[in-house]
């Protein structure tokens, strides 16, 4: 493998990329589209935090001015008053379309100062389960810190809870991840196979195969190609998804071998899927049987923990599976363990794939 | 000397095709040697086997005493090649594609002074999707041209060239000669063949049919010498009823074959005694295209001929 060799052929590569505009299109900026689109659809955090209407049967004690205070710190939903005089709730949120409500009864603030037991009543969609979620956790920590305001102890604890409970994690959490493992999956799989084939029908493998560019280095010019794309694509997730949703996905060092092996393993899949197809035509339809399932079930746009228990067991036999997984463990949870494990498979696969790649496809004819 | 090129014994199948029948082949250093052929003969399938790309069913070859198909990579700095549908990326310009190839063979030609010598200085800078099909071909030579190799294999170098393009691409031909460089060159131009060959082959169906000098192919297949006279086709049948050697019509003039120089007086005192009207009068001979669709053309002696000289052989025959 002559490094001179594998640029030469990279800066021929990323020419033609350049100047199609297509491919770019598709690598960079159509990722930005999407995680602006399902950024501002489902994201819960900022200023699009979830609205909650709350109807306070109890006047403006003291108590029902404090949970709602407590609501409010929280920072996870806007609180929205709404008069006792629309009746009941529930049937209200319905007309309404509203999909979160509370109801401090009557008689919250005697209760409270007596020590007695008194419920807050919180209607959630559960169809709208991350919306419910923050809802709840909210609701559990003004709960809680009322009650340690009760027995005299400061709400540190509270804090905590709603910290580690698993509503905290907002849904730009999951997506920056999942729309870089998009990246990831995509750009390299499209191109790959439609490469593949359409080299073979245009004899640009012949040409090639008339210099000392040999198989290995052509791939390998390939794979960092992708990385580039890749990374940039990165960069400018992480900026979108933090700076416009307040996301709080991190990269750390064990991001990046994430978005190294990634990448190989899906040029090589793409080429291996190429490789076996007759035409350019059949090479895309194949490509898109094969990308589109990975794509929905790997949690690209959602996360796997919300599918059905069939489809979860699905997602784990998919490669994009792992990597969002990985992304996910290294960038969001902090979990190394977990991520270890996701890399383990990430890049047996991938040295699998490019080793089958370079055996399998041929440049000369018959 | 050993040869650049030796070929004994090739076959070449496609499923039950023998496109490559068994053919011998054999180049010296420093010639040019064309190889012709009606479409689909086997030409291109022969170059492909010679230049490392496409594997063989059965017989030896060698190339500068490698074999091009185990021993490729050996073969590779020192073979330029033009494929027959030459192409390249889209996307990349001439003067980018001969850097490219130049950094993949550790070279460093000047791009400037490359493409000017193939013609195509101005459109350097052009991606080659905007090239026209003869600028593309122009391209290929240039690139063929980059490691500086000791053979070349030109398939169909000139094939779509306009006739000022074809005389830049024959006087590249002619400066590797010189240099010292082998050339295997296949064309369907036959007065190319005839004016740039040092040797010739015509292959058929996969097999040889004759192969030497361009004069010595003529010689031997070729038909004798003729006398050419203007005159109507009166003038034509009543020689054809006389003369002892074939007579026959080509293109309005009536064409008399001769063996020596006494008969060419013999004809003309007689035609001038007949009192027959004839204008013009002069000789010609059988050119390697007259003999190449002859050989395989399947065109019946003495019948009148569908090819006009000059014109491109390819697709004559079905
Ligand atoms: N890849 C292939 N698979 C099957 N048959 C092939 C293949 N390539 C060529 N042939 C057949 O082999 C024969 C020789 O083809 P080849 O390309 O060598 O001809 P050629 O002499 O170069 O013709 P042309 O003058 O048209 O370029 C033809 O009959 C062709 O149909
Ligand atoms: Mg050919």
């Amino acid at each position: 493998m002559r490094p001179s060799r594998v640029a030469a052929y990279l800066l021929v590569f990323a020419r033609t990329y350049l100047r199609s505009r297509v491919g770019l299109f598709f690598s960079l900026i159509f990722p930005i589209i999407l995680i602006l689109l399902f950024g501002s659809i489902f994201s819960n955090t900022g200023s699009s935090s979830s609205p909650v209407y709350v109807q306070n049967l109890d006047g403006t004690s003291v108590a029902s001015q404090m949970f709602l205070t407590s609501l409010n710190a929280t920072g996870a939903v806007s609180v929205h008053m709404v008069s006792s005089s629309v009746g009941n709730l529930s049937t209200w949120l319905v007309s309404k379309g509203y999909t979160a409500g509370i109801v401090l009864p009557a008689g919250f603030q005697a209760s409270f100062a007596a020590h007695r037991p008194v419920k807050v009543i919180v209607y959630t969609d559960p169809a709208q389960p991350s919306t419910a979620g923050i809802v709840q956790g909210a609701v559990g920590y003004a709960v809680t810190s009322m009650n340690y305001a009760q027995s005299g102890q400061a709400p540190v604890v509270g804090t905590m809870e709603l910290n580690v409970g698993s509503t905290t994690y907002q849904y730009i959490d999951y997506l920056v991840p999942g729309l870089i493992g998009f990246s990831i999956l995509t750009s390299p799989m499209f191109s790959m196979t439609n490469i593949a084939a359409q080299y073979k029908k245009q004899k640009l493998f012949r040409q090639l195969s008339l210099t000392p560019l040999t198989r290995g280095e052509w791939l390998a010019a390939s794979v960092l190609w992708y990385l580039v794309l890749v990374f940039a694509s990165t960069v400018v997730m992480l900026a979108v998804g933090r700076g416009l949703f307040g996301a709080t996905a991190t990269p750390t060092l064990l991001t990046i071998p994430f978005l190294i092996f990634g990448p190989m393993l899906f040029v090589s899949l793409g080429l291996l899927l190429g490789t076996f197809s007759k035409t350019p035509e059949s090479a895309s339809v194949v490509g898109n049987l094969v990308t589109f399932p990975m794509m929905f079930l790997s949690g690209t746009f959602f996360p796997v923990s919300l599918f059905p228990d069939y489809l979860q067991a699905v997602a784990h036999v998919l490669p994009l599976y792992y990597v969002i997984d990985g992304l996910n463990n290294t960038m969001v949870f902090q979990n190394t363990t977990g991520a270890l494990t996701d890399l383990l498979v990430v890049v047996g696969l991938a040295v699998l794939l490019f080793l089958a790649a370079i055996r399998a496809f041929r440049w000369q004819e018959e | 000397m050993e040869p650049t090129v030796e070929v004994q014994g090739l076959v070449k199948r496609y499923g039950p095709l023998a496109a490559v029948d068994g053919i011998d082949l054999k180049l010296r250093a420093g010639e040019v040697f064309a190889f012709l052929g009606p479409n689909g003969a086997g030409k291109t399938t022969t170059v492909e086997v010679l230049e490392g790309i496409r594997p063989r069913s059965a017989g030896k070859v060698r190339v500068l005493g490698h074999d091009p198909w185990t021993e490729r990579a050996k073969l590779q700095r020192r073979v330029g090649v033009i494929p027959q549908d030459f192409s390249f990326f889209d996307k990349i310009t001439p003067t980018e594609a001969i850097q490219f190839y130049a950094r993949l063979f550790d070279k460093r030609p000047d791009p400037v002074s490359l493409l000017r010598e193939v013609e195509l200085e101005e459109k350097a800078d052009d991606q080659f999707e905007k090239l026209s099909g003869g600028q593309k071909q122009k391209l290929g030579l240039a690139l063929a041209l980059v490691n500086d190799p000791e053979v070349l294999f030109l398939d169909e170098p000139t094939t779509g060239l306009d006739p000022q393009a074809r005389r830049t691409v024959w006087t590249v031909i002619r400066s590797l000669r010189k240099g010292g460089r082998t050339i295997f060159l296949t064309t369907h131009y036959l007065e190319e063949a005839q004016s740039l060959a040092d040797r010739v082959a015509i292959i058929d169906h996969g097999k040889i049919i004759a192969h030497g000098t361009p004069g010595e192919i003529i010689e031997r297949f070729g038909r004798p010498q003729r006398l050419v006279l203007e005159g109507p086709p009166s003038l034509a049948k009543a020689l054809e009823g006389w003369w002892r050697r074939p007579v026959s019509l080509v293109n309005g003039r009536t064409e008399v074959e001769v063996q020596a120089k006494e008969e060419i007086l013999e004809v003309l005192q007689w035609v001038s005694a007949s009192g027959l009207a004839w204008s013009g009068v002069g000789t010609t001979r059988d050119t390697l295209e007259d003999v190449f669709v002859r050989l395989v053309g399947r065109i019946d002696e003495g019948g009148s001929r569908a090819s006009e000289p000059g014109t491109d052989a390819k697709g004559g025959r079905t």
